[in-house]
């Protein structure tokens, strides 16, 4: 029996490095390849690292650069005050609604971007007309194409504490509404709270359908328009993106799975 | 219930006034504007079906079949390779760093699509990509020499594949997780062998979660934009480009409203694949949860 165990699990590891190589390569390649790409004209690289050069030679991509994360901050703001104290108080005070704000909240999964985007045509020109065409208007379309994730992670992060007794006792001390939330439940969710507002910045900063069909301006639509007429920049510029969202992303995942270990 | 705790309820209801007021304005609204934009004249009233009969024009069908064998193409890829990948990463510690990488990792290129996925693989084999001047240049083989299959279906195949995988293994994961070591012990004790265990115990067992991740990969590329229009700038093959022509040529009449035509046939396709999957999902959690 022990030969056999000790056979399957040589097996197991055989089979484990060979997928894991294999897929490996499939996926670093054509980070490699970018790599590879946006050296070849020398002085890209630079070029990037110096900000007022890069306004100056490339004006719209310094344009979408500062609009993204203008973009990523406020929907991340938006995001958490619209949704963190309707979190609280639909737990609190109104468990029956819990089901219809869930519903409402995941909606966006089933609804494509693409399709979102044609709804929202006549809704944005009602924007334009009250408040502009800012690239910062996109903040309103991105709140919603947030929602499912960051309800996931406000939703399990208000799950693994008793919020009712929390709520109670601070209620029974005298505390109102607003410190219950805010100096109660808030401090109790804080890394729910973080890991929501960590994937709506991942999640802005890698944006296009929307922006690009409300002909509005971002870091993704900055670079495909640059796409057409000096590809390594765009793609060193993509490299860098892609970059930031990993590293955003990865530290979100790791942190993440050590919490989870340390329980 | 006394008039003074109805009172208090609808004083309640008024602490969700904003989120439901905002949903309603970028949410609700929009998804009606599509819903009866599809059922509505040029004019922009009077009920028609007309919109609906142009989905059955040639160029329409094609591009939804072009959308769905592509969907079913790379979730079958994503779903197959991921799979194996999933497996391979659970018989690994599960406290071990190799699975915290890559379960990381696919959080992470799952999320990975749009312009900068399109750019990744046209520096790797696009016309002047990587791997296509190194082959070229070593091998003498051109990867194009039957037509740049790139920025057609094949291409696309290809492209989604690279973050169908990872989302298979994100979602996949928990399914092998559940599959129990005694399962295979008494499979053993009862004289199986390996083969018999997965046709007739691991099989069985897993399919449903299987299927229910093949059909979200599904909606996943059925559903994404950015990627497809990055990469392709002529024509429409698939029916969320197709929508791009529609929205971005207004001017052609009566094109609008078969635009939200073919955007209510997404959302039916995507939340029929859903609802499959919440199924199949259900049965997973009985079996393996």
């Amino acid at each position: 029996m022990a030969g056999v165990i000790a056979r399957r699990a040589r097996r197991q590891r055989a089979f484990r490095w060979a997928v894991l190589v294999v897929l490996g390569v499939f996926f670093a390649l054509p980070m490699a390849a970018m790599v590879e790409f946006s050296t070849r004209t020398p002085g890209t690289w630079s070029l990037l690292a110096n900000w007022s050069r890069l306004d100056e030679t490339y004006p719209a991509l310094a344009e979408g650069i500062v609009a993204s994360l203008e973009q990523a901050a406020l929907t991340a703001l938006l995001m958490l005050v619209l949704l963190v104290p309707t979190a609280i108080w639909v737990r609190l005070r109104l468990p029956r609604i819990r089901r219809l704000v869930e519903f409402l909240c995941l909606l966006p999964l089933t609804i494509p971007a693409i399709v979102l985007v044609v709804g929202l045509a006549p809704v944005y020109a009602w924007v334009n007309y009250l408040v502009g065409g800012s690239a910062l208007t996109l903040v309103f379309a991105y709140t919603i194409l947030v929602l499912p994730y960051a309800y996931r992670a406000i939703d399990a992060g208000l799950s693994a504490i008793d919020v009712t007794t929390l709520a109670e006792a601070a209620r029974g001390l005298g505390a109102g509404w607003l410190t219950v939330m805010w100096r109660v439940v808030l401090p109790n969710i804080r890394s729910a709270v973080l890991s929501a507002a960590f994937l709506t910045v991942a999640l802005v900063l890698g944006e296009f359908t929307v922006a690009s069909l409300l002909h509005r301006t971002n870091l993704q639509v900055a670079i495909e328009f640059l796409g057409k007429s000096s590809a390594t920049v765009s793609v060193a510029v993509s490299l860098t993106a892609l970059l930031l969202a990993f590293v955003l992303l990865l530290l979100l995942s790791l942190a993440g799975s050590s919490r989870r270990a340390k329980k | 219930m006394s008039s003074g705790a109805r009172l208090r309820g609808a004083a309640s209801l008024l602490g969700t006034v904003p989120f439901f007021a905002y949903v309603t304005i970028f949410l609700i609204i929009p998804t009606l504007v599509v819903a009866i934009g599809a059922f509505t004249g040029d004019g922009g009233h009077g009920f028609t079906l007309d919109n609906l009969g142009a989905l059955g024009d040639a160029y329409i069908l094609a591009a939804f079949g072009r959308s769905v064998v592509l969907s079913a193409l790379s979730a079958l890829f994503g779903a197959v390779l991921g799979g194996l990948l999933a497996y391979a990463v659970s018989t690994a510690r599960p406290d071990g760093l190799l699975r915290r990488v890559v379960t990381a990792l696919s959080g992470v290129l799952a999320q990975f699509g749009g312009v900068t996925l399109a750019f990744a693989f046209l520096a790797t084999i696009g016309l002047s990509g990587f791997v296509t001047v190194w082959l070229q240049d070593h091998t003498g083989v051109n990867i194009f020499e039957n037509g740049v299959w790139l920025f057609e279906l094949p291409g696309l195949v290809l492209v989604y594949t690279y973050f169908q995988i990872p989302l298979m293994v994100i979602v996949f994961l928990p399914a092998l997780d559940g599959l129990r070591p005694q399962w295979r012990e008494a499979t053993e004790s009862l004289g199986g062998t390996t083969r018999e265990y997965w046709t007739r115990v691991a099989g069985p067992l897993l399919a449903p979660a299987f299927l229910g991740s093949a059909l979200l990969l599904f909606a996943n590329a059925f559903s994404a934009y950015a990627t497809a229009a990055a990469l392709v700038s002529q024509g429409s093959p698939i029916i969320p480009l197709q929508i791009r022509g529609a929205l971005t040529s207004e001017v052609v009449l009566g094109q609008a409203n078969v635009g939200k035509a073919m955007a209510l046939g997404m959302v039916v396709v995507v939340a029929i694949v859903m609802t499959l999957y919440s199924l199949l999902q259900k049965r997973t959690s009985k079996w393996l949860g």
